[in-house]
């Protein structure tokens, strides 16, 4: 089962390389990963997308709370919440591509936000699925470059990961 | 007052009422050792090789249930140490050690002695800290005691570079700390516990499986008090030994890959399970899949939420410091009038008994051999089963955790979970330090006692009147008796060929030597070393080549499926 794991933890070098470390040790998938600090600049947010059973899951979110730099775990797969990634694509925009590509962002309502002679470079957000959507619905000769991401997540209502 | 990072460390250390700082001088912390030499707070133990000084510490942790301290330079200093903190990681025992580190613009730059410290040991580590400002050296070494001792021990580095140590900064001790990210549960949760002792109260086939966490947070006293109570049988785990007494008639002997027939039978066919600062791990329960789970209920306390759930299914987990959760379960147990079925348990300590008369430790008594099992049933003897015992890792750790039967905790000192071959020696020092006064023995092999021999000669700088019990059977044993049964007795560079002559050895470090050869100077010899008082007394056991260690569970099996002899 895919889960979508927040972490919060102390904003300080080498944190990373701990969660890093932890799931190469012990053999757990990553997916995706990302970290950056919040508005509380001591901390940082860190999200993992991450596969595996109900057991090696619940044992994921056991070994990040030994962590000592990380303050707080959620599993945010089981609750309601929302899950946004952000994607750059640089495509073909040369000849008919280029009238294509333009359409093609619209319809996934994407922002063209680089433009040359020869290549558009498509900004796209949204849930993972459609991320997958448009490169799906894209012409695989089309594409010259992609960058995601990884997922980030946020509970919904009042369900919220703070220190 | 202004005070260097030198005088801080030192200053720390003597706040923290350090009384031995085993270490290594090198260039990176010569700054450290040049205020060490200043002082007479606490002593300098210096060792022969880093790896030894870590394993010092933690004998001496683990002997005084207090935190371990250990100092070496940055480089080759930090990655000999990494065999001791591992070891001390994986037995979760309290250390800090600080390393040296080239100083912080030379950091990256592939400088002499440069080693990246804090990646190196990450993984091996409770926690560790790379100090980058001097005006944070004070709190990291206060945070890294802390978190050092409290929760599940464990070691903890922190790295020093050189500039740091003579920077200046205003020195104050913080007399407490907390970590918004760090707070260890002791107290277990109350109805958890309820829904235990109502489980043990229900009990019919019970079995108590203690291990390394009752040592560890000091709860061999309770957990006696409690097994008393209910009169069911107990196990202790290769860590937990001495947590219960061993000769006492509830006591099954160890359970696991040598355990004795009787504990892991009762462990097999129990119908409540009560986990008690124990792990589950693949030396003791083999196979979790062959790990009968048919009608039988476990209850887990462990202060490791993680350790919990983690290779075997618990109905009843109990999350919190062992003495604090049975001092709660013994509590309700003395207010309630309910007792376990004693019918039940009278018909399950006759089956108890009928395992135990298997005498599954039997060996052949007779033998013109010197059989390693006689010498440590005669060691026992003569120290009165009140030793403090270190051992390394192989088969004379086996046979010293299956006949020397402690009484009591923290006597029992070994590398369980990293089994970490040349642990013993430079572990026994630290525990004679700590207990200048008491009988402290080394239980080893020819091979292991090569892996750190070089530290007879700190005993004899600091006078450790250690006993040096080598089993010397010229085989690393332990390889060997699996090639004999599971590799078709091709011995594999198993054999421990040029030995040298242990007795010339000690003698030239300045200690006793002995050998012995016959089985009727087994006893007589133990009694003149044990008589040293002063002296390191080095017994070199010409031992039987061919014994092997039973009961044995083979790798990947399960509890009831044991090799007997």
């Amino acid at each position: 089962m895919r889960h979508i794991i927040s972490i919060l933890m102390e904003n300080e070098a080498g944190a990373l390389s701990r969660v890093a470390g932890l799931f190469s040790a012990r053999g757990y998938n990553i997916e995706t990963l990302n970290v950056a600090p919040t508005e509380d600049e001591t901390l940082s947010r860190m999200t993992i997308v991450t596969r595996g059973t109900e057991d090696v899951i619940e044992q994921i979110i056991k070994q990040l709370n030994k962590l000592i730099d990380v303050v707080k775990v959620i599993d945010l797969s089981e609750g309601r919440h929302t899950e946004r990634e952000m994607m750059l694509v640089k495509v073909k925009a040369q000849g008919e591509w280029r009238e294509e590509m333009k359409r093609m962002a619209d319809i996934f309502r994407g922002r063209i936000i680089d433009v040359s002679d020869v290549t558009y470079t498509i900004e796209l957000t949204g849930a993972v699925s459609k991320l997958d959507a448009f490169l799906e619905a894209l012409d695989k000769s089309a594409i010259i470059e992609t960058v995601r991401t990884g997922a980030s997540g946020i509970g919904r209502d009042d369900r919220v990961l703070k220190a | 007052m202004e005070l260097t990072g030198a005088e801080i460390v030192v200053r720390c250390l003597q706040e923290e009422g350090t009384e031995f700082l085993f270490g290594y001088p090198g260039g990176a912390v010569l700054n450290i050792y040049d205020e060490i030499y200043k002082q007479d707070k606490f002593k300098h133990v210096l060792v022969r090789h880093e790896q030894a000084a870590v394993h010092a510490a933690d004998g001496y942790a683990r002997a005084t249930g207090r935190v371990g301290v250990a100092l070496v330079t940055s480089g080759p200093g930090a990655t000999n140490a990494v065999t001791g903190i591992a070891t001390a990681h994986m037995d979760s025992v309290p250390l800090v050690v600080i390393t040296g580190q080239v100083a912080t613009p030379a950091i990256g730059q592939d400088a002499f002695q440069e080693v990246d410290t804090v990646g190196i040991t990450r993984p091996c580590v409770k926690h560790n800290f790379l100090v980058s400002d001097i005006k944070q050296l004070a709190a990291t070494l206060k945070k890294a005691f802390y978190v050092a001792s409290t929760g599940r021990p464990g070691p903890v580095v922190v790295d020093v570079p050189k500039d740091i140590t003579t920077q200046k900064a205003e020195f104050s001790y913080p007399k407490k700390i907390k970590l918004r990210s760090y707070s260890p549960v002791t107290k277990g949760h109350a109805l958890q516990i309820k829904k235990a002792v109502q489980m043990i109260l229900d009990a019919k086939r019970p079995m108590v499986y203690t291990g390394g966490g009752v040592v560890l947070s000091n709860a061999a006293a309770v957990l006696t008090k409690l097994v008393r109570l209910l009169g069911f049988p107990c196990t202790s785990t290769l860590m937990g030994l001495g947590g219960y007494p061993m000769p006492d008639p509830l006591f099954l002997g160890m359970p696991g890959m040598h355990g004795t027939f009787e504990a892991n039978m009762a462990m097999q066919h129990c119908d409540v399970l009560i986990a008690i600062g124990a792990r589950f791990d693949d030396r003791v329960i083999g196979n979790p899949t062959h790990f009968s789970q048919d009608g039988r209920k476990i209850i887990h306390i462990d202060i490791d939420p993680a350790s919990i759930a983690k290779r075997i299914k618990v109905d009843v987990p109990i999350v919190g410091n062992v003495q604090d959760v049975l001092t709660e379960m013994l509590k309700l147990l003395q207010a309630s009038h309910e007792r376990p079925d004693a019918e039940a348990l009278k018909a399950w300590w006759t089956q108890v008994e009928l395992w135990r008369s298997r005498d599954c430790l039997k060996y052949d008594r007779n033998s013109t051999l010197i059989k390693p099992q006689f010498v440590l049933e005669k060691l026992y003897e003569a120290t009165g089963g009140e030793a403090f015992v270190t051992s390394d890792v192989g088969q004379h750790q086996m046979w010293t955790a299956q006949f020397y039967k402690f009484k009591q905790p923290r006597r029992w000192i070994n590398s369980g979970g990293l089994g970490t071959m040349g642990f013993g020696l430079p572990a026994a020092m630290g525990v004679q330090l700590a207990h200048p006064e008491a009988t402290v023995v080394c239980v080893t092999g020819e091979g292991s006692i090569q892996m750190n021999i070089q530290e007879l000669a700190t005993c004899k700088q600091f006078n450790l009147p250690l006993k040096v019990i080598l089993l010397n059977n010229r085989y690393l044993g332990m390889v060997r008796q699996w090639q004999e049964f599971f590799y078709g007795n091709r011995y594999s560079e198993s054999y421990m060929d040029a030995l040298p002559d242990f007795v010339k050895l000690a003698e030239s470090y300045g200690h006793v030597g002995m050998r012995i050869e016959q089985p009727g100077d087994v006893e007589g010899a133990l009694k003149e070393a044990l008589g040293m008082k002063e002296r390191l007394v080095f017994l070199n056991f010409i031992t039987d080549q061919s014994e092997n260690v039973y009961p044995m569970i083979p790798f990947g099996k399960g509890l009831s499926e044991m090799m007997l002899v």
